[in-house]
C-alpha cells in the first residue's frame, strides 16, 4: 500500500510552500521521524519529517519548485513490491481543500484583488510618483523602518524574534544584517521587562519600535502603554515624551482561538496620550508607519497578519508620509457611506461591488488609517452627502470604533441621517477555535451587504 | 572610597535635615487640606538618597518610586517648586499635574516619580540602555521599594540589564513594610540583594541608617556599574518613621520598633560626628536648622500662594 506525503502547513497562514530541498531520493527507505524535505513557508524554512514508512517511490516536485499548495502531494511512499499507480496530480480530498480555501484569506484577497476590486484607490492613482513594482505589506513596513533607521541613528528595533530569527512573521528580515545587533535587538519573552525597558530609552531621547510578536501579548505590557508611555508627558507638565512605536499584528490570524486572535484596535484608542494607526494596504502602510516613527508621541500601529502577504503599490520617495489623523476615501459614492479599516476594508469593497451589482447602491468607502485622533471632519463630511452609514470593523461590538463613530454622527449630523447607523463587529464572544464557528464570528461580506440594505430601508 | 570634605559632612546634614523639614511641613499642609490624594513621606529613610547622591555625577540619571520629594530634594531640586507640586499649582514640576507620586525634572534628569509599583524599574533600566547606546559613562540609579522585589516585571528588568551590561544602579529601599505587610510576610527569602544573584548580579547589603555606610557602598557600586560592568545591586535597610501614606495609621507595627529606630535616626548620627570632628560648632549647627527651617516655611507659603493651574491647562501636554 502506498501513501502520500502532503505539503504540510507549517504555520496558521501558510497557503503553499517551496520546496528547498528533498533530504531523500528515491529508493530510499523511510523511518517515522526521518527528516524528509526542507519546505520554506511564508514565515521560515524548515524541515519536514515522515510519519509514514516505506520505500520512496517518486518525488512529485523538483527541488526549488515553489508555490506549492498546502496539501498537494509531495512524494510517494509504499512497498516497492507492490503496483503502484503514480499519480503526478494526486487528488486533495475535498474536505482539506475547502477548508484550506476558507482558512486563507490571504489568497482570497490577493485573487479578489485582481480579479474584482480596483487596487487602487483615488489617492494612490494621484500619486504621480507611484512604484510600477507591487510589493507586500510586510515589505513596506520593512523598507520604511530602514529608511528610518538610516535617516536617524537614535531609531532602533526590539522584541522577540526580530533579528536573528529575522522576525516571527519576516517583518524585520535583514535589518540585523544592516544595522547591526546595536540597533536590532532580540529579547527574552518578557513584554512587560522590555516594554518598560524601551519606554526608558523613549523618554530618555532614543525612538525605539517596539514589534510585539502579536498584540494579543501587549497584554502583558499594558501597564507600561498605558500608565507610563501614554501618560508621562501630562504628568510631568509636558517635560518627557515618549517618542515610541508599539507595533505588530492585530486581530484574527486564522483558528489561532481565543488568546491568539483579537482586536485591540478600540482598548488602545481610549487613551488619551496614545495615536492609534491601522494600515490596510502597502501604500499606506509605508507612509503612515513613516509618519508614526517621526511622531513625538507613542503610537500604536496595529498592522494585521494576514494583510502581511498583500501586495500592491507604494511611493518609494524615502519621505513619503502619510499623515496621522486623516482618513482616505477609498471610494466615492452617494447612497451610503461605509467606515471602516484595516482588513475589514477589503470586506468592504468586495461588499461594495456586490451592492452596486445586485442593487444598484453607490457606496462610499472610508479607510479610516488613523483610529485615535479620529478624522471626523471626513466622517461627517461624508454623511451629509449620503445620509447613511454603516461602520465595519474585526473588534467586539461594545465599545467600539463604530460605537464611537456612531455617537458624534448622531451628535453633529443627527439632522442628515435617514436611517440609523448600524455597526457590523465581531461576534461578542472570545474568538472560537473551529473554522465554522471562527468563520461566524467574523464580519462576513453578507453581513455588510445586509447592513447596508437596511440602512437603505430595502427588503 | 573618595575621602569626605568638611564641606560634604554639612552639605549632607543639610539636605537630610532639608527633607525631614520639608515633610514635615508637608504633613502639616495635608492635614490642612492643601495636598491632597496620596502623600508618601521620607521621614526616617533621608541617608539612603543623601548617601548616594554624594557619589553621584551630574549627568547620571535617576528614576525612583512614588516616595520621591525627598529624592528630589536630594537631586537639588526647588522645594518651593516641589512643595507647589503637592499643592497642585501651576508652578509645580509637573504644573500641578502630576502630584506627589509624579514629579518630573528633565534638566535635572530626574524622570520621576512612578505611582505603579515596580514600573519605575525597567523604565530605569532603559534609561541605563540609552547611557550606553549613545556612548554615554553615565550611569541610571533605579530606586525599589522592598514591596516591588516581589513583583515580575523587576526580574524582567534585571535579566534584560545583566544580558546587555547596562550602566543600571538598582537601590532597594527596604523599609521593612510594603504598605502595611511586613517584608517576611511577603517575600520569601529575606535577602533582597541576592535576588540578581541567579543573573549574576551582585548585591551587597547596607545600614541604611548610617548614611556613612551608604557612601561607601554607593561608591563601590557605582565604580563597578560605570566601569561598564553591568548591574549592581544595594539593598538599603532603612525605616520610615510615618505610616505608608498619610492615611496609614501604621497599626502592624509596635512603638517600641519604631522607637528603637529613633535610637539610630540618620540625622543625629551626622550630626554627632560633625561636633565629634569638630567641623562646625553647636551655634552653626543650630543656623543651618533655623535657615532650614526657614525655607521649608518659605516653601510652604509659595506652595500655598502660587495660582491653580488655568482651566485651558487641562488639554494641554496630552500630545507633543
Amino acid at each position: 500500500m502506498s501513501t502520500e506525503i502532503l505539503m504540510p502547513a507549517l504555520s496558521p497562514t501558510m497557503t503553499e510552500g517551496n520546496l528547498s530541498k528533498w533530504l531523500i531520493k528515491k529508493g530510499d527507505t523511510v523511518k517515522a521521524g526521518d527528516l524528509i524535505a526542507e519546505i520554506e513557508t511564508d514565515k521560515a524554512t524548515m524541515e519536514v519529517e515522515a510519519v509514514d514508512e516505506g520505500v520512496v517511490l517518486d518525488l512529485l516536485f523538483k527541488e526549488g519548485e515553489a508555490n506549492i499548495p498546502v496539501n498537494k502531494a509531495i512524494a510517494i511512499i509504499g512497498d516497492p513490491n507492490e503496483k503502484v499507480e503514480v499519480k503526478k496530480e494526486a487528488p486533495v480530498e475535498k474536505v482539506i481543500e475547502e477548508k484550506k480555501i476558507e482558512k486563507n484569506i490571504e489568497t482570497k484577497i490577493e485573487t479578489k484583488q485582481e480579479d474584482i476590486i480596483d487596487t487602487t484607490s483615488p489617492k494612490i492613482e494621484e500619486d504621480t510618483n507611484l512604484s510600477s513594482e507591487e510589493i507586500t505589506m510586510r515589505q513596506a513596513l520593512r523598507d520604511t523602518m530602514a529608511e528610518e533607521m538610516r535617516k536617524d541613528n537614535k531609531v532602533f528595533i526590539l522584541g522577540e524574534e526580530v533579528a536573528e530569527y529575522q522576525g516571527a512573521y519576516k517583518v524585520t528580515q535583514g535589518l540585523l544584517q544592516e544595522f547591526g545587533k546595536e540597533r536590532v535587538l532580540d529579547t527574552p519573552i518578557s513584554e512587560h521587562g522590555f516594554t518598560g525597558l524601551a519606554v526608558g530609552a523613549a523618554f530618555k531621547g532614543l525612538r525605539p519600535i517596539l514589534e510585539f510578536m502579536t498584540f494579543n501579548f501587549s497584554m502583558q505590557a499594558i501597564d507600561q502603554i498605558i500608565n507610563s508611555a501614554a501618560k508621562t508627558l501630562y504628568m510631568s507638565g509636558g517635560q518627557i515624551n515618549c517618542p515610541i512605536v508599539f507595533r505588530g499584528p492585530n486581530g484574527a490570524a486564522a483558528q489561532v482561538a481565543a488568546q491568539h486572535s483579537q482586536d485591540f484596535s478600540s482598548w488602545y484608542s481610549q487613551v488619551p496620550g496614545l495615536k492609534v494607526i491601522a494600515p490596510s494596504t502597502p501604500y499606506n502602510a509605508k507612509g503612515l508607519l513613516r509618519s508614526a516613527i517621526s511622531d513625538p508621541n507613542p503610537v500604536i500601529f496595529l498592522e494585521n497578519e494576514i494583510l502581511y502577504g498583500l501586495k500592491g503599490p507604494v511611493n518609494n520617495d524615502v519621505n513619503f508620509s502619510i499623515p496621522i489623523g486623516k482618513a482616505n476615501i477609498e471610494k466615492e459614492g452617494k447612497d451610503l457611506t461605509i467606515v471602516t479599516y484595516s482588513i475589514m476594508l477589503q470586506k468592504s469593497k468586495e461588499a461594495a461591488l456586490r451592492l452596486k451589482e445586485e442593487y444598484n447602491l453607490d457606496a462610499e468607502i472610508i479607510d479610516l488609517q488613523t483610529l485615535r485622533p479620529l478624522d471626523t471632519e471626513t466622517i461627517l463630511n461624508s454623511i451629509k452627502k449620503t445620509n447613511r452609514l454603516i461602520t465595519v470593523e474585526e473588534s467586539w461590538p461594545f465599545g467600539s470604533i463604530g460605537s464611537e463613530i456612531a455617537n458624534i454622527v448622531q451628535r453633529d449630523a443627527f439632522d442628515y441621517l435617514d436611517s440609523p447607523v448600524i455597526k457590523v463587529n465581531s461576534a461578542d464572544v472570545p474568538m472560537p477555535y473551529s473554522l465554522s464557528l471562527e468563520k461566524l464570528y467574523l464580519p462576513q461580506v453578507d453581513e455588510i451587504i445586509n447592513a447596508a440594505k437596511k440602512v437603505s430601508y430595502i427588503k | 572610597m573618595k575621602k569626605l570634605q568638611k564641606a560634604d559632612y554639612i552639605k549632607m546634614y543639610s539636605f537630610m535635615l532639608k527633607i525631614r523639614r520639608f515633610e514635615e511641613r508637608a504633613a502639616q499642609l495635608y492635614g490642612m487640606g492643601k495636598i491632597g490624594g496620596f502623600c508618601h513621606l521620607y521621614i526616617g529613610q533621608e541617608a539612603v538618597v543623601v548617601g548616594i547622591l554624594m557619589t553621584i555625577n551630574k549627568n547620571d540619571s535617576v528614576v525612583t518610586t512614588y516616595r520621591d520629594h525627598g529624592h528630589m530634594i536630594a537631586r537639588g531640586l526647588d522645594p518651593k517648586r516641589i512643595m507647589a507640586e503637592l499643592t497642585g499649582r501651576e508652578d509645580g514640576y509637573s504644573a500641578g499635574k502630576g502630584g506627589s507620586m509624579h514629579m518630573f525634572s528633565k534638566e535635572n534628569n530626574f524622570y520621576g516619580g512612578h505611582g505603579i509599583v515596580g514600573a519605575q524599574v525597567p523604565i530605569g533600566t532603559g534609561i541605563a540602555f540609552t547611557h550606553k547606546y549613545n556612548g554615554e559613562k553615565n550611569i541610571c540609579r533605579t530606586y525599589i521599594g522592598d514591596g516591588a522585589m516581589n513583583n515580575g516585571q523587576v526580574f524582567e528588568a534585571f535579566n534584560l540589564a545583566a544580558l546587555w551590561k547596562l550602566p543600571v544602579l538598582y537601590i532597594i529601599e527596604n523599609n521593612k513594610y510594603g504598605m502595611g505587610t511586613s517584608v517576611d510576610r511577603a517575600a520569601a527569602g529575606l535577602d533582597l540583594y541576592k535576588r540578581g544573584e541567579a543573573f549574576g548580579i551582585p548585591g551587597e547589603k547596607v545600614d541604611g541608617m548610617n548614611v556613612f555606610s551608604v557612601i561607601e557602598a554607593a561608591d563601590k557600586a557605582g565604580k563597578y556599574v560605570r566601569e561598564g560592568n553591568g548591574p549592581y545591586i544595594i539593598e538599603v535597610q532603612t525605616y520610615r518613621y510615618r505610616g505608608h501614606s498619610m492615611s496609614d495609621p501604621a497599626k502592624y507595627r509596635t512603638k517600641e520598633e519604631l522607637d528603637n529606630y529613633k535610637q539610630t535616626d540618620p540625622i543625629e548620627i551626622v550630626k554627632t560626628e560633625i561636633l565629634k570632628k569638630k567641623i562646625a560648632t553647636n551655634d552653626e549647627i543650630e543656623k543651618i536648622n533655623k535657615d532650614t527651617l526657614e525655607e521649608i516655611k518659605n516653601a510652604a507659603e509659595f506652595a500655598t500662594n502660587s495660582p491653580f493651574p488655568k482651566d485651558s491647562e487641562l488639554y494641554t501636554d496630552v500630545y507633543l
